[in-house]
C-alpha cells in the first residue's frame, strides 16, 4: 500500500503516518545539506532569521547536480541523514515538520520527531536521475556561494520514500537488521 | 619511446568523468540484476527495481548518481609511453572540462576546515603506476562522499589472522554500511603498509566486478565474506533483505613480520568507472 500525501498538509497527517510505509510526496521541499544546516544554525543561534520559514516546512537533504537548459534540476537523490543529526532537534523545535534523506539515524532525532510531532522519511539513495523527473520546479533560495550545497526550493510530485521515522519515535532501522 | 600528447590525456579524461557517471557499468548491472530475479523480500525487491529503472533513465546521459564524486584516476603509464607536457595538469583539466561540460556536481572543497567549494571539482585524485608497454590506460572511478565514510583501515596484528580481518570487515560492513547506498560492493586490502593497503582494497574494484580472485584460497575468502554480509539481513538502503552486497574482492600484498593491516572500501550499489587505453 502506497500513500500520496500533500507534505505541506502534513501537521494534520503526521500522526496518521506508520514507521514502514510507503509514500508519494507531493508539496513543497527545501534542500539544505552539511554547510547549510551550519549556516542555518549560526542564524537561529544569533537571533537572526533563516532564509525560509522553518515553522511547517520540508527539508530535504540533497545537493543537485546542475540543471541543463530546459529541466528543472539535475539529478537529485538524497545524501546521508546521520550527518545532520546534531542539526535536526533544533529545526524540528523551530516547526519543520518533516526531513528526507537516507538511512538511519540517532535516537536524539527520533525522540524530538516524537517531541514536535515530525516525521523522517528515507528516499532511495542513487536513483538520482529517476528522483529529478519527480521535481517540476525549483528555485535558489539562499546560499549560493555554497554551490551544490545551496538551498533550493523543489516543488515535487509523487516523490516516493518509506516512512522510516514516525511521529511516535518509531524508526524502521530498529529492527537489528532483522 | 612513444609520444603522447598532453591535450589527448585532458580529452579522454573529459570523455571518461561523463561516461563514467552516466552508464552503470555492464557487469555491476548483471549483478544487481541477479540480485533483483533472486531478492525475496518485496521492499528489498522494490529499491533494487528503482535501481535498475534508474540506470536505464541515467544512459540517456544523465548522472545516476547526484553525487558524482572526487575524481579517483588510475593512470597505468607504459614505461616506454612519454607524455609531452604535464600529466597531473592533463588529468586535472579534464576533469574541469568533463564535469562542467557533462552537467556533473562539484563536490570538492579546498580546505578541509574552511570547507569552500573549488567550484570546478579539481583536484583529482590521481594514482600513477608505471607498467611495461607503450601505451596509457586511464580509468575514472567517480567515487562518492557516502562510500569514503563508510571505509576504513586497520592495522591488526599477526595472530589475528584471517579471523581478525573477516570481523573488521564484516563490522565495518555492519556499523557503516548503510550510509554507502547498498546493496555494496566491497574491496578488500589485506597486507602491505599503512598507506598502501587502503589502494589495494580500492584498487581491488578494477579487476571487473563479479570476477573472482585468482588464488583460489582468496576466492573462497571473497565468498566467504559475501555470505556472512549478506545474512546480516541489512538489505538494499538499510530497509532489510537478503542483498547487502554484490560482490567482495580481495587484494593481498607482502608485509612486515609484526604487521596485519586491513583496509576496507566500501562502494555503492552504482559503482562507477570507465577505462580507456591511448
Amino acid at each position: 500500500m502506497t500513500r500520496n500525501i500533500n507534505i505541506n498538509e502534513l501537521g494534520k497527517q503526521a500522526g496518521a503516518l506508520k514507521a514502514g510505509e510507503h509514500v508519494l510526496v507531493s508539496g513543497t521541499l527545501y534542500t539544505a545539506r552539511d554547510s547549510a544546516h551550519k549556516e542555518i544554525e549560526e542564524l537561529i543561534k544569533s537571533g537572526k532569521k533563516p532564509p525560509f520559514e522553518l515553522d511547517g516546512s520540508v527539508i530535504y537533504y540533497c545537493g543537485p547536480c546542475p540543471a541543463r537548459p530546459g529541466e528543472a534540476i539535475g539529478p537529485c537523490g538524497p545524501t546521508t541523514s546521520s550527518r545532520m543529526d546534531s542539526f535536526t532537534p533544533l529545526l524540528l523545535s523551530k516547526g519543520v515538520r518533516a526531513t528526507i534523506g537516507k538511512g538511519p539515524r540517532s535516537k536524539e532525532v527520533a525522540d524530538a520527531c516524537r517531541r514536535y510531532g515530525a516525521v523522517y522519511l528515507a528516499a532511495t539513495g542513487g536513483i538520482a536521475t529517476l528522483l529529478a523527473k519527480k521535481v517540476k520546479y525549483a528555485e535558489l533560495v539562499a546560499f549560493k556561494e555554497l554551490g551544490p550545497e545551496a538551498v533550493y526550493r523543489l516543488e515535487v510530485s509523487d516523490f516516493p520514500a518509506v516512512v522510516a521515522i514516525d511521529a511516535s519515535g518509531a524508526s524502521v532501522f530498529d529492527r537489528d537488521g532483522k | 619511446m612513444r609520444e603522447i600528447q598532453a591535450s589527448k590525456i585532458t580529452e579522454t579524461v573529459a570523455r571518461l568523468c561523463r561516461h563514467a557517471n552516466y552508464f552503470l557499468p555492464e557487469d555491476v548491472w548483471r549483478l544487481i540484476d541477479s540480485a533483483y530475479q533472486n531478492e525475496k523480500n518485496p521492499n528489498a525487491r522494490q529499491i533494487l527495481g528503482q535501481i535498475l529503472e534508474n540506470a536505464r533513465a541515467a544512459s540517456k546521459e544523465s548522472a545516476l548518481c547526484q553525487d558524482t564524486g572526487i575524481a579517483e584516476v588510475f593512470v597505468r603509464l607504459g614505461r616506454d609511453a612519454r607524455v609531452q607536457g604535464d600529466l597531473p595538469a592533463a588529468v586535472n583539466e579534464g576533469v574541469r572540462e568533463g564535469y562542467s561540460k557533462g552537467y556533473l556536481r562539484n563536490s570538492v572543497v579546498s580546505d578541509p576546515l574552511e570547507r569552500k567549494n573549488t567550484g570546478d571539482n579539481t583536484p583529482a585524485y590521481i594514482t600513477t603506476d608505471i607498467v611495461p608497454g607503450d601505451r596509457i590506460e586511464i580509468t575514472v572511478m567517480p567515487k562518492g562522499g557516502g562510500t569514503e565514510n563508510a571505509s576504513a583501515v586497520k592495522m591488526l596484528v599477526p595472530a589475528e589472522g584471517w579471523e581478525g580481518v573477516k570481523n573488521f570487515v564484516v563490522e565495518t560492513v555492519k556499523a557503516k554500511g548503510v550510509g554507502a547506498c547498498p546493496p555494496l560492493i566491497i574491496g578488500v586490502g589485506i597486507g602491505g603498509s599503512f598507506n598502501t593497503v587502503a589502494s589495494l582494497a580500492k584498487k581491488a574494484v578494477l579487476r571487473g566486478a563479479g570476477k573472482p580472485s585468482q588464488d583460489a584460497s582468496y576466492a573462497s575468502k571473497e565468498k566467504e565474506l559475501l555470505d556472512i554480509i549478506n545474512s546480516t539481513g541489512i538489505g538494499p538502503m538499510g530497509l532489510c533483505g537478503g542483498t547487502t552486497a554484490l560482490w567482495v574482492a580481495i587484494e593481498a600484498a607482502p608485509c612486515h613480520i609484526a604487521s596485519l593491516p586491513a583496509a576496507v572500501s566500501v562502494m555503492c550499489h552504482s559503482t562507477r568507472m570507465k577505462t580507456e587505453v591511448i
